[in-house]
């Protein structure tokens, strides 16, 4: 185990990595939450953490910001090991917890200059930094307004806004457009794309697919407090070539056994007025299905090749 | 960013927590209910209508004070905290636990000086005491650095709904209230209930504030302050330990 460890480190520092969880177990009485995890995040990679419910996504983000000590391996930080050297190494980090949350009773500006005392800024910067990040999350205007006045999208914005005067050289996320309206969503996703295109390393959980699928360079998947699979979302998908799929809608209904009892199609799903047919040969079932409409009379409302998609992946290796 | 010094980091971390700890909890309701209308009450209810003598009652109110507005603050930090789910948020910061329990204590020993400053001066207005200047600036900020460490280690237990957390706190304050020397002079005291006395860190703020008051006091001032020194070390070294281990309880 311990040359295995070390054989890790070696290879994770030639990657040039910039957050490496090295062996990483953590047990709360006799649930082991996570299993000898292990990985490395590179400098500027938009890293994306998956995993169902209760997969040990929390646990593991919670060790890599310090927050949670492991009960063996290593968590380093741009090198640094956070066990020993946690201040230096979150110094470089900014965080958006899960569960976290800015200070209601205090305004949007407050927050943020609070923020950023932490991290020794001179007064003078810290406002004109804070008044830029307001701006550029859209709450200039309202910037001396209390944040329990704010919606829950507002909220977020100031969140991340806090996280991130420092310019952190790392900036972990964990499921930051959870339940937000869709413009803080989308504003959201672009202001992080633009950390991340400047050269800030972004760490992501979600449970989000198509979130992930959007954003990230390089995606793990964890399950049952193991890493699953770590490889690029397109990568992902190919390991799928046999899952592919034909999406399709007529005008009218029409008989089930075209779907259920044909030869071409492996599995059936039902989506509203959409039929969703899983097939290893596409080509040969679109041509089926056009048959099919011209000799019964249908019109086709819709039909497309779909080809396998992230959370295809996802479904596959988070099986129970 | 760069750390330039890990001391500095370390001490600009307690004073951003204390100022974020005044900003925010000063003007809670409990802070105000339990740190500045209590002890007016419990003072009210003890000297009204008894024809007791101001003079001889007044430095037993003051350490009452003391004890009740340094010791407010800090039961409620960590569990709203943890309730608004600021905490975790909080820990993210280049910060250790060290230092957001120094900052807690600073807010609270603030508070309580800063309350205490006032009750004196109208005390003195009507009393006019030959205080001892050399003592009691002393006295005053230990015991508020004692009664505050008391504040931030009661905050420790894991609950997350701060009003769990002030039933636990009252059980444990108003026993140290009761057995200190505030309402019985401490000669007076015998057997048992003498011996308890002496567990009350109040007790010795007492005994300091009554010899810098009237220049008389039970216990040389010595043992008064090295007291008072020893129970602030208790109480941070305990809050310490059940902060540490109670950190992610209740996020």
């Amino acid at each position: 185990m311990e040359r295995q460890g070390r054989l890790e480190r070696n290879r994770m520092k030639k990657e040039n990595s910039v957050v490496e969880a090295i062996e990483l177990t953590k047990t709360f009485g006799n649930i082991t939450a996570v299993n000898h995890v292990s990985f490395a995040v590179r400098k500027r990679e938009f890293f994306g953490f998956l995993g169902p419910n209760g997969a040990g996504k929390t646990t593991t983000i919670r060790m890599l910001i310090g927050l949670l000590t492991p009960d063996s391996g290593v968590v380093l930080i741009d090198g640094i090991d956070i066990r020993k050297n946690p201040i230096k190494a979150k110094m470089k980090m900014g965080v958006i917890p899960e569960m976290g949350n800015i200070y209601v009773d205090l305004t949007a500006k407050q927050n943020i200059i609070l923020s950023g005392r932490f991290y020794g800024f001179p007064k003078k910067l810290l406002e004109k930094k804070a008044d830029e990040l307001l701006a550029q999350f859209g709450l200039y205007e309202r910037k001396n307004d209390l944040v329990k006045n704010f919606s829950r999208g507002m909220k977020q914005r100031v969140n991340i806004a806090s996280a991130i005067i420092h310019d952190p050289e790392i900036l972990f996320l964990d499921e930051p457009t959870s339940g937000l309206d869709v413009q803080s969503q989308r504003l959201i996703k672009t202001i992080v794309n633009q950390m991340n295109e400047k050269g800030t390393t972004i760490f992501l959980t979600t449970h989000n697919i198509e979130e992930a699928n959007q954003l990230c360079t390089r995606i793990a998947i964890i399950h049952k407090g193991e890493i699953a699979v770590i490889d690029s979302p397109e990568k992902l998908r190919s390991t799928f070539d046999t899952t592919q799929s034909v999406e399709m809608s007529f005008d009218k209904t029409f008989d089930d056994k075209l779907v259920e009892e044909n030869d071409l199609v492996n599995r059936v799903e039902k989506m509203g007025d959409r039929w969703k047919l899983y097939t290893n040969n596409p080509d040969r079932l679109v041509k089926h299905l056009t048959k099919y409409a011209e000799e019964h009379g249908l019109t086709i409302i819709s039909l497309e090749i779909c080809r396998p998609s992230l959370e295809d992946a996802f479904v596959k290796f988070t099986k129970p | 960013m760069k750390v330039k010094n890990l001391n500095t980091q370390f001490f600009r971390g307690i004073i951003v927590t204390t100022e974020k700890n005044i900003m925010i909890y000063y003007t809670k309701a409990p802070v105000l209910i339990f740190g500045l209308l209590f002890p007016l009450f419990m003072f009210l209810s003890f000297y009204l209508g008894r024809g007791i003598n101001l003079s001889v009652f007044f430095p037993g109110f003051l350490a009452m004070s003391m004890f009740f507005t340094a010791s407010s603050v800090g039961p409620l930090i960590t569990p709203w905290e943890k309730q608004a789910g600021t905490y975790e948020r909080l820990l993210s910061f280049p910060v250790s636990i060290n230092t957001i329990i120094l900052g807690d204590v600073a807010a609270g020993m603030i508070f309580g000086i800063m309350i205490n400053v006032v009750v004196l001066i109208i005390g003195q207005i009507f009393l006019q005491y030959p205080i001892n200047i050399l003592y009691l600036p002393f006295a005053t900020v230990l015991a508020a650095f004692c009664y505050s460490s008391l504040g931030v280690l009661l905050a420790s237990p894991s609950a997350r709904a701060p009003s769990h957390i002030m039933m636990f706190s009252s059980l444990i304050r108003f026993p140290l209230i009761f057995v200190s020397g505030i309402f019985i002079p401490l000669e007076n005291l015998h057997g048992i209930g003498r011996v308890l006395t002496f567990l009350s860190p109040i007790t010795y703020l007492v005994d300091l504030l009554n010899f810098s008051f009237k220049g008389k006091s039970h216990m040389s001032p010595f043992v008064d302050f090295s007291a008072l020194f020893a129970f602030s070390v208790l109480f941070l070294w305990l809050a310490n330990r059940f902060h540490r281990r109670n950190l992610i309880k209740g996020l």
